[in-house]
């Protein structure tokens, strides 16, 4: 199997408080991997490193075999990135949107016509393409940012909480374009979600991350064995590993966060 | 299934699409994309471009004509209000460029900067391509100044060229307080931080110029700041190309506008990425 993101020991501290304690864990080809866990507990941290916004203190991470480090720029073009936030610029279109990236991105011509169109449809946003992206409800806004995350094919997609806010039936929405993407590409995808339904129906691989430290990594099913329960649900699994509720874990940050992204989202 | 076109696509392809990256001609081409995609969200919310004209309609139709009858230095033969045409010009673009770094902070807490700084872009080509986008929106008050000394009869030197020299020459301080701006945004991180400043340098910039009054009468201390102030040879730059129509210090002008622009690019090239950390 391919590895395409190597992390080893990676630390982060801000001031006297240490977001991530010597995490390690590898994602191969093809695979989606959840790091799953309560507000705080790290995982935003590790997707700004591995997406080269953030130094690491110490420990070592590499991504399509660049190291984060030394290597960035190598590592920015291999790399797709959907952030917490809704990202997309609101006064431009969708598909000027589209089209502003894939021009950042190098694309040119009828290659990049092409690709943007093709994605627009895979995302299931031609109708809406020529509208301001301030029309667009919470669920168009996500595809489209995973659209423009994905327009050069990288070989790993970073998405950091991206159903956070949505109603139901806009989260089904983005986890049908998740699961089309693990089905047909061999892009290996990196997910963070405090939510245990999204580990469990979108990952084939989850990492439970508590207080910055990498408790369990595993398959679904393996980390429902070893809790002894193949019924287990995906809370009893992290109650089983941390001792801890997932909801009990919130600060004040974090939920303000999530108020905010909720309520512009609408 | 027809929507699964991409996926198809993305199978065939063995690597991403790599950019030739690297090179002055990419970094050039993304600071193009960048300033085309800041005018496409201008196309689309046009109104910024006439509030921006407010201010600087009160000042050369009120101030300007009130303090004509003042005559308390020499204007050099010139009404007052067409002396300090150049100096409200001048003001206005400052005034705008130096809260420019408030959209910065704006697109970090929206997620927006961090997904530019993932992508495989200079650095550099990304701050310059905002501040020259902040440029290019400054010539809407470059074009409204204009207009209003057509309409109201402020003689100006009417030469194309000089026009087109002092366009040039707001975009050039246009930049250079959008990048000091982005400076500032970087630094202080927040909103409200931001504000505090911005509004704590824009009038002493503004005062310690010669906008509104030549630097012979200035006490001296304050010529030593107009001497530093970019502000001033902006000023001393437009009062040559719009009100004498002669150009006698142009090199030095638009020498230390550059080097003030080249030197902030620097700084902000090198803060800009830790907005976000």
């Amino acid at each position: 199997m391919e590895v395409i993101v190597e992390v080893e020991h990676l630390k982060k501290s801000f001031g006297k408080h240490i977001a991530v304690k010597g995490v390690s864990f590898n994602i191969t080809a093809g695979e989606v991997f959840g790091l799953l866990g309560p507000n705080g507990a790290g995982k935003t941290t590790i997707v700004r490193m591995l997406t080269t916004l953030l130094l690491p203190d110490s420990g070592r991470a590499t991504v399509c075999g660049y190291d984060v480090r030394r290597q960035a720029a190598r590592v920015r073009q291999c790399i797709g990135y959907v952030p917490q936030a809704l990202s997309v610029d609101g006064a431009l279109t969708g598909y000027e949107n589209m089209m502003i990236f894939a021009k950042l991105l190098g694309l040119k011509g009828r290659e990049r016509e092409r690709r943007i169109a093709e994605l627009l449809h895979f995302m299931q946003l031609d109708d809406a393409a020529g509208r301001l992206v301030r029309t667009y409800s919470g669920g168009m806004v996500r595809r489209l940012e995973i659209g423009q995350a994905v327009l050069h094919y990288p070989r790993v997609l970073f998405l950091d909480e991206p159903t956070v806010g949505l109603d139901p039936v806009a989260r089904r929405g983005v986890w049908e374009i998740l699961a089309k993407l693990r089905r047909t590409s061999r892009m290996a995808i990196l997910l963070t979600t405090h939510y245990m339904e999204e580990a469990d129906t979108v990952c084939n691989r989850i990492g439970i991350l508590n207080r910055g430290e990498m408790v369990v990594t595993g398959t679904p099913e393996e980390l429902k064995a070893l809790v002894g329960n193949p019924d287990a649900s995906m809370d009893d699994v992290f109650t089983y590993f941390t001792g801890n509720f997932l909801d009990a874990g919130g600060d004040f940050r974090g939920i303000r966060q999530v108020r905010h992204i909720s309520r512009r989202l609408g | 299934m027809e929507s699964d076109r991409f996926a198809t696509s993305v199978a065939a392809s063995v690597e991403p699409a790599a950019k030739s990256g690297g090179t002055v001609l990419q970094a050039l081409t993304d600071m193009l994309v960048i300033i085309e995609m800041e005018l496409r969200k201008l196309r689309h919310e046009p109104t910024e471009l006439f509030t921006r004209a407010v201010q600087p309609v009160l000042w050369l139709l009120i101030f300007g004509q009130a303090f004509s009858k003042v005559r308390a230095f020499d204007t050099g033969g010139v009404t007052y209000q067409t002396y300090m045409t150049p100096g409200i010009l001048s003001q206005s673009v400052m005034f705008t460029a130096i809260f420019f770094g408030l959209s910065t902070i704006w697109e970090r807490d929206m997620g927006i900067l961090q997904k530019f700084l993932a992508m495989p872009i200079p650095r550099a080509a990304l701050v310059l391509g905002k501040a020259l986008a902040a440029g290019v929106r400054a010539l809407s008050q470059v074009t409204i100044i204009f207009l209003l000394a057509a309409i109201t009869g402020i003689p100006l030197h009417w030469h194309p060229a000089l026009l087109s020299a002092a366009a040039g020459v707001v975009i050039l301080g246009a930049v250079f307080f959008a990048t000091l701006s982005m400076i500032i945004a970087a630094i202080v991180k927040t909103r409200e931080r931001f504000m505090g400043i911005g509004q704590l340098i824009t009038m002493p910039l503004f005062f310690a110029s010669n906008a509104l009054y030549p630097i012979s009468i200035m006490p001296d201390w304050l010529r030593v700041v107009a001497s530093v102030n970019p502000l001033s040879y902006m000023v001393d730059f437009l009062r040559g190309a719009l009100v004498t129509g002669q150009l006698t210090n142009w090199q030095a002008d638009v020498g230390v506008l550059l080097v003030a622009c080249i030197l902030a690019t620097a700084v902000g090239t090198y803060l800009y990425p830790r907005i976000v950390a």
